[in-house]
């Protein structure tokens, strides 16, 4: 039988709860970073030299589980090709009101073509703007997103839209764990392959963390991982409080 | 007339018909409404900011500093919103039920001594706004009135929940009455009071005179008890239960009239942790330092300490306790609370005679206790009802029970 005194453990824990820092976020005003593979806006990329990533080959939208995505590929014009490939992706359209940000969509294409940026705050006062057609998808020149005046982009967002890469093997083979098959588009060099099936994960590379980790003051003693415990803990977490020393500095002296 | 107020209350001594006296009514009566009003919009911001604290939210924070004036943006709301009726309703009835609660509300504050006495133009004013002889009696008066507020505001929705909803509340509040008469029962055979202003008196003099001492811990624990239950607070609000149901009795209710429901909620909470203030825990006695001329501030002081204190323990019910079921509220009211309020008032009543008649009492309580403890034994493993209706077809098996078959008659 549990202790007389473990009806009370209600009143204690709320109490406790009192002294504990804050979960929400006022979000206007203050907004949480981003997870590298957040799932955003979609963009279609382009070659360095100009040339539209999209051969039209309607992957994408065979394999998008709600039908958000139109595409009807053409021949390339001969004198004036759009695409290195055969044809290119005459239409594209993707239907924001339907769009799950699954990003079967990315998995699909042959080419890498459609990615998915980590923008996600957009809204439309019509039914028409929410179908995003090639125009608005299409990265410009420099190869970056355009910047639509219904959407909210944050530094640095646009610059991490191409640098997608997959952990597993999509047909779940082990043998491509930890395979890096996508290469860093946008000018942004490739990140090492995120956690697999094996567990080795080097976040401080992948950029990612662990919601243990960001939330490890709100968890149960007995959830809270093991090295933010006792006295380590305790150092490790007055060393992160520390203001940022770069390694660079300590490498010159 | 002027003998009955002068016998409680000493601003009468000379009778009603002067206008300083009029003018003193008067003003503590707009001090303490003023007074009132605010400590619930301060009472809703501070639950809404325990609250969030204990479940690491921020809580209220847009309107006014840290929020304060988010009580005011929801009364404008409410009040900006669609006064509906609903066709089916009594409308005379359905319209007078939210005052029905209200006021009781406000009555019951009325009678709570805030702080000691003052000597203004001749006259002994006591800090409260009233203090009739019938005194604490009226509160249970009051509080008896407000059921029917809640009753009939189901009824007269012309809807079945708010009704059954309203029919819970009822009962559950009238079960709880009767521990919480018994306890106050207690209060006044100790005191040999029935003003709270003598209550008060006769708990002065030091920590050891607090009628909490004095009767023991247990009125006081079935005092707040009882008190949660007829507020109809967590963890006893199966009645609103907020997330189970659309909103109990005053489902119907919309724009003032709800507003004025959730105003008398929030002043009920304020005004009973008073009462409890005053009736356990000295009122307005406390240590007042030598100062010459403030005197009269520091009682006050120490009225509102210990009452925030209870008003931070009703936040903190909410958010520690699950919600009682309806059946273990009902096996709590009835088999648990009133036997030992009544149990022990009988034993205070026996000690204040005199020694041996309260350990008679004492051995008496302790016997009728054996005899209740097994007769809810035994009630508990009888099975009634008629035969019939016991098993059930179609119904999920529960592990040792088994499921009839379906009668030829019924195939």
């Amino acid at each position: 039988m549990a202790s007389p005194l473990s009806f009370f453990g209600g009143f204690k824990l709320t109490l406790a709860h009192i002294g504990r820092p804050k979960v929400t976020t006022s979000y206007p005003q203050h907004k949480r970073a981003k997870q590298p593979r957040q799932h955003g806006r979609h963009v279609l990329n382009r070659y360095e030299d100009g040339m539209e990533k999209c051969i039209g080959c309607e992957l994408c939208a065979g394999v998008c589980p709600v039908n958000c995505i139109y595409v009807r590929g053409l021949d390339n014009p001969p004198d004036h090709p759009v695409s290195p490939g055969e044809r290119y992706g005459y239409v594209y359209e993707i239907n924001y009101l339907r769009c799950i940000h699954c990003d079967l969509c990315v998995e699909a294409c042959p080419t890498q073509a459609i990615t998915e940026s980590k923008m996600f705050e957009f809204s439309f006062t019509n039914r028409a703007d929410a179908i995003y057609t090639k125009a608005e998808l299409l990265v410009d020149d420099q190869g970056f997103p355009q910047r639509l005046p219904w959407e909210d982009w944050r530094e640095g967002e646009a610059a991490m839209t191409g640098g997608w890469m997959r952990a597993t093997s999509p047909a779940g083979d082990a043998e491509y764990e930890g395979v890096i098959q996508w290469t860093g588009d946008l000018g942004v060099g490739v990140r090492a392959a995120e956690a697999g099936q094996s567990g080795q994960r080097d976040d401080e590379a992948t950029g990612s963390k662990q919601l243990r980790e960001v939330f490890y003051r709100h968890l149960q003693p007995e959830d809270v991982p093991l090295d933010r415990r006792g006295l380590r803990g305790m150092i490790r977490n007055a060393r992160e409080k520390m203001p940022h020393r770069s390694h660079g500095d300590r490498g010159e002296q | 007339m002027n003998q009955l107020f002068a016998a409680s209350d000493p601003l009468f001594n000379h009778g009603t018909g002067d206008w300083i006296v009029l003018l003193i009514v008067l003003v503590k009566i707009l001090v303490g409404f003023g007074a009132l009003m605010t400590a619930v919009i301060v009472m809703i911001w501070f639950e809404r900011k325990a609250i969030s604290d204990m479940q690491s939210r921020i809580g209220p924070q847009r309107w006014g500093p840290f929020g304060l004036l988010q009580t005011v943006a929801d009364g404008l709301k409410l009040i900006g919103k669609e006064d509906l009726v609903p066709a089916e309703a009594d409308v005379f009835v359905f319209k007078l039920a939210p005052y029905l609660v209200v006021i009781p509300a406000f009555i019951t504050f009325a009678l709570v001594p805030v702080g000691g006495t003052l000597h203004i133009a001749g006259h002994v004013v006591l800090l409260q706004m009233a203090n009739p002889p019938m005194g604490i009696l009226l509160m249970l008066a009051m509080s008896g009135i407000s059921v029917y507020g809640v009753m009939l505001a189901g009824w007269s929705s012309g809807s079945k929940y708010p009704l059954l909803s309203s029919v819970r509340a009822s009962a559950q509040m009238i079960s709880y009455e009767a521990a919480l008469g018994m306890t106050i029962v207690t209060v006044i055979l100790v005191t040999g009071a029935l003003t709270t202003h003598n209550i008060v008196l006769s708990q002065g003099g030091g920590i050891w005179h607090w009628n909490l001492i004095r009767l023991g811990f247990v009125p006081f624990a079935i005092f707040l008890i009882a008190i949660t239950a007829e507020l109809n607070r967590p963890p006893f609000d199966v009645v609103e239960a907020e997330s189970e149901l659309v909103g109990g009795f005053h489902t119907e209710y919309s724009s003032f009239r709800f507003a004025i429901f959730f105003l008398a909620e929030f002043m009920n909470t304020i005004t009973m942790s008073a009462i409890m203030v005053t009736l356990f825990f000295g009122g307005p006695a406390g240590w007042v330092p030598p100062v010459a001329h403030l005197k009269w501030v520091f009682p006050i002081i120490w009225f509102l300490i210990k009452t925030s204190i209870f008003c931070f323990c009703y936040i903190w019910f909410r958010a520690a306790l699950p919600r009682f079921r309806y059946d273990q509220l009902m096996d709590l009211g009835w088999k648990r609370l009133i036997p030992l309020s009544l149990g022990w008032m009988l034993i205070v009543a026996g000690f204040l005679i005199s020694w041996r008649w309260g350990l008679l009492m004492f051995a008496a309580v302790l016997f009728a206790w054996i005899v209740l403890t097994r007769a809810f034994e035994l009630g508990k493993t009888r099975e009634s009802g008629p035969e019939r209706v016991l098993p059930t077809v179609g119904e999920r098996p529960i592990p040792g029970r088994v499921i009839r078959r379906l009668s030829d008659e019924e195939r």
